[in-house]
């Protein structure tokens, strides 16, 4: 299998606070990883710093091979990583479609177009292909401030999407979305990524998802990781529990509760 | 690529103003010159806006264009208008390229403050500047217009049909770029930069390219003008001035391009009747009309149209 991304010693301080240290993590193509880890383990941090959101105080990331530490996003994307955010980043005031055509543009060519409309056929083509795969055609010509969250999401994924990208990273992608609607998303995300044979690396802290759809997960804990491996293996890991699911604390306290 | 609706309505709106042009009285097509002039240069300032930016400094421009055209006559001895006016986009447009450079790093008031210190510096040098006539200022040589002197280059009505032309050729041109890529982007930065980044757009440049092509259109405004008037001085550069720039395209709104053309012609009405029937308070009824507006119609005149629009359909 061919790697595509790996990170030596990568370390992130703010002043005194330790936001991530010494991360080491190689994945392959095709490989869907979760990341997991309590508020505050250094989850989003590690994201932001593989897509050149936030510069690292050490360490290196290299994609496909080559060195891409200070690479800002402009050029992270062109080299084929893109990424969704926790909070749905869209242009609330122009239309879905409008969105979409922007982020098709943007991917065309490295020189915006001047005087050529943004909605050319062949781009209305496109947004509606990916629109469909999404389930969200029928916000196609609404603002986007019309959408409910779960759809936002969603568009917010398909705009990463539409640059290529040969890797995607999704922060939280069912945050602020209902219960009842989570796997759905999902579901539908993931379809996606399988037809276009993407590498997929997503913060999740719902461990029903994380069991269902990743192959292998990434324990984050006081901004290292802790625990790297299987799903069931990783799940099953005492420290993860203690740390990151709980499980174990909850165990302790049923049996402190039978005790009494 | 044939002209949509809207560029059809401004080739019309050309059209029905250069006819008209043969009927109205003297003072009616300078005023309607001066509203063409000052919506170019409010044009560029709409181009700003719509990436988020305020420039409390387009009479830089403007002044620039101005003197180009005064100076160019004064000490070059350039005559034609077309060349005047080009001299004046040429020097703004070297200038805007520096300028561009650091400005663009900076976003809302400090945007809005450092874009109005370069006016005033220009201000302060021409106010100081004997040869340019201090704060007298000095005026434009006769010019002619593709080497035709139709009527001794002070003919109102010449400088009317040069100033629809431009300001049409303007207009097409800004229509296209607010709906193509780069013109959405502009929107998009004053929405979510992050995200403008992350598509692969490069959220610097496209604000540069903004800047400098505002910078352009406020010299071909202020170019007009001083053809205009036959006159230039130093308060083309005065922060007045571009409050003014500011003022109308508040009062326009954003939403088209003709809506600059429409805000320029009301507050120049405004403005010269307000002066005529209450001289010593005409500023009082600025700014009511001002606020009148921005209570009202916060998107500007425009969105009258597009609310009429959207009732409709």
């Amino acid at each position: 299998m061919t790697e595509i991304l790996r990170t030596e010693g990568l370390s992130r301080y703010f002043g005194a606070v330790v936001a991530a240290e010494d991360i080491n993590v190689t994945i392959t193509e095709g490989e869907i990883v979760g990341v997991i880890g309590s508020n505050g383990a250094g989850k989003t941090t590690f994201i932001n710093m593989v897509t050149g959101y936030l510069p690292p105080s050490s360490g290196t990331i290299a994609f496909d091979g080559s060195p891409i530490k200070g690479l800002g996003p402009r050029k992270l994307m062109r080299k084929g990583l893109s990424r969704s955010f926790q909070i749905p980043q869209l242009f609330l005031e122009l239309s879905v479609l409008d969105n979409l055509s922007m982020a098709l543009s943007a991917s065309e060519s490295r020189h915006l177009e001047m005087l050529r409309p943004v909605r050319t056929p062949e781009r209305i083509a496109a947004a509606d292909e990916i629109l469909s795969q999404m389930g969200i055609t029928q916000y196609r010509d609404e603002m986007v401030t019309a959408m409910p969250q779960g759809a936002r999401k969603l568009l917010d994924i398909a705009i990463a999407m539409l640059a290529n990208p040969r890797m995607l990273l999704l922060d939280e992608p069912t945050s602020g979305v209902s219960t009842d609607e989570k796997l759905t998303l999902m579901d539908t995300v993931m379809e996606v990524v399988k037809r276009r044979k993407l590498t997929v690396l997503f913060v999740e802290h719902d461990m029903e998802i994380v069991q269902k759809y990743v192959t292998r997960v990434l324990a984050f804990a006081s901004g290292m990781v802790i625990k790297d491996g299987p799903v069931e293996e990783v799940l099953n890991d005492e420290k993860v529990q203690e740390l990151v699911t709980g499980k174990r604390r909850d165990k302790d306290t049923e049996t402190h509760q039978g005790d009494a | 690529m044939g002209l949509q609706k809207s560029e059809i309505m401004l080739v019309l709106a050309a059209a029905a103003i250069t006819l008209l042009s043969f009927v109205i009285p003297d003072w009616l097509a300078f005023t309607t010159t001066l509203a063409i002039a000052s919506a170019l240069v409010v044009l560029g300032v709409v181009l700003l806006m719509r990436a988020g930016l305020v420039s409390f400094g387009q009479g830089l421009y403007y002044c620039i264009g101005g003197y180009a055209v005064g100076m160019g006559g004064r000490f070059l001895g350039i005559n034609d208008a077309l060349l005047l006016i080009a001299m004046g986009v040429v020097v703004t447009v070297a200038l805007a390229m520096l300028l561009g450079l650091l400005l663009t790093r900076y976003r809302e008031i400090f945007f809005a403050m450092l874009t109005l210190a370069f006016s005033m510096i220009l201000y302060g040098i021409l106010v100081k500047s004997q040869n340019l006539g201090s704060t007298d200022g000095f005026g434009v040589s006769d010019w002619t217009l593709l080497w035709f002197d139709p009527d001794g280059g002070k003919g109102s009505k010449t400088v009317l049909w040069l100033a629809t032309a431009v300001g049409l050729v303007v207009a097409l041109f800004l229509n296209r770029y607010f709906g193509s890529a780069i013109g959405l982007a502009c929107e998009a930065i004053r929405e979510n930069e992050v995200r403008v980044e992350y598509m692969g757009m490069s959220r610097r440049q496209i604000l540069y390219i903004n800047y400098v092509i505002a910078a352009a259109i406020g010299s071909i405004g202020g170019s007009l003008t001083s053809l205009a008037a036959g006159h230039v001085d130093p308060t083309m550069a005065y922060w007045t001035i571009s409050g003014e720039f500011v003022f109308i395209a508040l009062l326009g709104g954003t939403g088209h391009v003709a809506a600059s053309f429409i805000a320029a012609m009301i507050f120049i009405m405004v403005r010269t009747y307000a002066v005529e029937l209450f001289p010593n308070s005409w500023q009082m009824i600025l700014g009511i009309v001002l606020l009148l507006i921005i209570l009202f119609l916060p998107k500007g005149i425009w969105s009258l149209f597009t609310r009429r629009r959207r009732v409709g359909s």
